[in-house]
């Protein structure tokens, strides 16, 4: 038998490669090394979907999010409503009524006016639902092959009405970590329009505004401790994160976490987590254990989180690791994702 | 799900344990073959359940993790020329090969696609006649069939710009380089359920006789595993050894004929390098000569070196069952998915990057992280 062996370590990256944009734990290590460390500051190291600014006595919630989707119109929705939702559910994660957004286009030279037409429309209905104007924009266009016939930008600025600060450090030992539905579906969509996959049943993005369900829950006075939204990286990468810097620890039960037959086949056959898989409409919440029960009635009279379910619950422990109880009660670490996920061979 | 929850089922699934518990009066080690049956016993812990005695340790059986560098290699400098797609299953990319991988190539420029189908390749090939579409062919006999298949229907329909780097391994031969070597602790094979789907099961007669070594094909859901170990163990404990069939609802005794077939038709069965283990005799799969046309190793001959692999990577010894992935020095500290020493950390079926996702690192000391194995 020959030596056993194994190849030579390789030099960190020295180019972008697509998993620093995968939600992931390259991300987050671009954002750390790259980022963090030339624009330090204090709202930026919260680390929060958004920042939160004081002006003279409001406390406002700021935030960018650049969408970059193939194809520009799927299942579900189009890029627009997903840039315009997007913005709207990072504000609100904040506990920020949405007050304004800014969109800016870069546009490909060659794109059919129809498409941008249908997009545009997109967005001013996700506008409408979600109650905020659109103030200011900006237009680029590039060079045909420069660019990916429309890169979106949005920006949104909203008024702070959560009572408490809502973010990961308000995290406590005790909390209930709920899921406002069911999980995978946007990402499952995008892959099976961009690969030309076929699922038994359909299946549609799950593009949607969150502001309504967040503030039904401040209305009704529920101690909120923390929103996310559940976007690049899903379930995995959201919670990973907020019991890291909660100092937490984190479990979550398998079979409590909703999702639909539809996506769980499709990950079955391609070999991907639906933890893992991206939403647009989908967040957790951390409420005190006592606010679980009133918490996820409210959530389910709303229609965008009539899945609410609550999937885990918050421990005591530094550690800050996400485990998961399986179906057949065996356990694991929930580890965050890392490179992109890839379908497996067999 | 239909034909998945039920054999997710708690009750189930405890049930079949107590019965392992029952069953086993002395310490057995068993192998499963396949990485996919790694992947499901780590992901839903289901190490958790079998008695402390019941050691599982985790075989070759991970197409991405046994491909030799060279042939990754190769692979990257196909597909940095210019006229070149290159197209592959998701999670051949990310294998580092002697200085980058196939993900770093791609964003040098190279034109790599995933693709779910060597057919989708084929299909490329078409739609593309001004470029040269090579499918990157890795796998063991269970992804031989469509492979076959694309090359067959390339020849029948004159596709010039379509060609396969074939890098087929079999099981067979692996589990019996194995069983011979001196320092081999397995007393038990799970064998991989979805090869004897397409091979059946005869060919592994004369090895359980030879090596009288107990070989159940088991299937992949924690309740088939639970039951393969079940099989395996009455076996071990009555000092029978045979070849048994724990995933009867897919694999029959002769297998898929007209699939075999088609393979004997396009392949014929070579020497392959191990990554990891070495070369082991009549262990892969190559185009016959009548399809030799359609093999990029020499369609685009090229010198590929040979690379001297680092020394600190145990992936042979993780890959032939003599160690944890959580023994070796570099496991989770130098050796992590995102900078992988080794193949084994980068597919989700290898060993190593299972027992890093999924929790069982020796660092962690953490409660949730299994004793049932971490002990042995």
């Amino acid at each position: 038998m020959a030596i056993l062996s194994c190849p030579l370590p390789r030099p960190a990256t020295d180019r972008i490669l697509l998993a620093h944009g995968g939600g992931g734990r390259l991300t987050n290590q671009l954002i750390e090394s790259v980022f963090l460390s030339a624009f330090s500051n204090s709202a930026l190291e919260s680390r929060h979907d958004g920042a939160v600014l004081s002006a003279s006595g409001t406390r406002l919630a700021m935030t960018t999010d650049t969408y970059v989707v193939q194809p520009l119109i799927f299942p579900g929705g189009t890029i627009g409503d997903l840039a315009v939702n997007g913005t709207v559910n990072d504000l609100a994660m904040c506990g920020a009524r949405p007050l304004a957004l800014s969109a800016g286009f870069v546009l490909e030279e060659g794109l059919a006016m129809e498409i941008l037409h249908t997009v545009v429309a997109a967005m001013r209905e996700a506008a409408r639902v979600a109650n905020v104007p659109i103030v200011t924009g900006d237009t680029k266009v590039v060079d045909k092959g420069k660019g990916d016939g429309i890169f979106l930008n949005t920006t949104g600025i909203g008024v702070v009405v959560a009572p408490k600060p809502v973010g990961p450090e308000s995290v406590r030992p005790g909390d209930a970590v709920l899921v406002s539905g069911d999980l995978g579906a946007h990402g499952i969509t995008i892959l099976s329009v961009r690969d030309g996959l076929e699922f038994e049943g359909p299946v549609s993005s799950d593009t949607a505004p969150l502001w309504a369900p967040v503030q039904a829950l401040f209305e009704a006075g529920i101690e909120v401790h923390c929103l996310r939204d559940l976007t690049r990286g899903g379930l995995s990468s959201a919670l990973n994160e907020i019991a890291s810097v909660a100092r937490v620890r984190i479990t979550v039960e398998e079979t409590l976490i909703p999702v639909s037959d539809v996506v769980r086949g499709a990950c079955e056959l391609l070999g991907l987590d639906p933890f893992y898989v991206a939403n647009e409409g989908r967040f957790v919440i951390f409420v005190p254990e006592s606010d679980a029960g009133h918490a996820l009635e409210i959530l389910r009279s709303q229609s965008v989180s009539a899945g609410a379910a609550q999937a885990g619950t918050v421990h005591e422990d530094r550690s800050g690791i996400v485990t998961v109880r399986s179906r057949i009660r065996g356990h694991r670490v929930l580890d965050m994702l890392s490179g992109e996920q890839l379908p497996r061979i067999c | 799900m239909k034909f998945l929850d039920e054999y997710r089922n708690y009750s189930a699934v405890r049930q079949m344990a107590q019965a392992i518990q029952r069953v086993a009066k002395r310490p057995w080690t068993l192998m499963e073959v396949c990485g996919g049956q790694t992947y499901t016993i780590v992901k839903t812990g289901l190490q958790d359940l079998l008695p402390r005695g019941i050691t599982l340790v985790h075989g070759p059986g991970c197409p991405v993790c046994v491909t030799p560098l060279e042939m990754i290699d190769r692979a990257i400098a196909t597909a940095l020329r210019p006229e070149v797609i290159l197209c592959s299953f998701g999670d051949m990319l990310r294998v580092p090969g002697s200085t980058q991988s196939l993900l770093d190539a791609k964003a040098s420029g190279a034109d790599v696609r995933i693709v779910y189908s060597p057919l989708d390749a084929l299909q490329l090939a078409r739609a593309n006649p001004n470029r040269e579409v090579v499918f990157f062919a890795v796998g063991f006999e269970t992804t031989a069939p469509a492979n076959a298949m694309a090359v067959w229907q390339a020849e029948r329909e004159k596709i010039p710009n379509f060609s396969m780097l074939v890098s087929h391994v079999l099981v067979p031969p692996a589990m019996e380089a194995i069983l011979g070597s001196l320092d081999c602790r397995v007393q038990a094979f799970l064998a991989a359920g979805h090869v004897c789907m397409v091979m059946g099961y005869e060919e592994y007669v004369p090895i359980s006789r030879k090596y009288r070594v107990p070989i159940v094909v088991t299937g992949f859901e924690p309740l088939d595993l639970l039951e393969g170990v079940l099989m395996a163990v009455e076996q071990l404990e009555d000092g029978r050894a045979e070849v048994a069939n724990q995933y009867a609802r897919a694999v029959r005794r002769s297998g898929n004929l007209p699939a075999q077939e088609r393979i004997a038709e396009v392949f014929e069965v070579t020497p392959r390098a191990w990554r990891g283990i070495g070369e082991i005799p009549s262990s892969g799969l190559r185009l016959r000569e009548a399809y030799r046309r359609f093999d990029a190793e020499t369609r685009f001959a090229m010198d590929i070196d040979r690379v001297e692999e680092s020394r600190e990577c145990i992936a042979g010894l993780v890959l032939r069952g003599l160690r944890k992935p959580f023994e070796c020095p570099a496991f989770g500290t130098r050796c992590t998915p995102d900078t992988p020493l080794g193949a084994p950390m980068v597919s989700s079926e290898g060993a190593c990057a299972a027992y890093f996702h999924f929790g069982r690192r020796k660092e962690d000391g953490h409660s949730i992280v299994s004793t049932a194995t971490a002990g042995h």
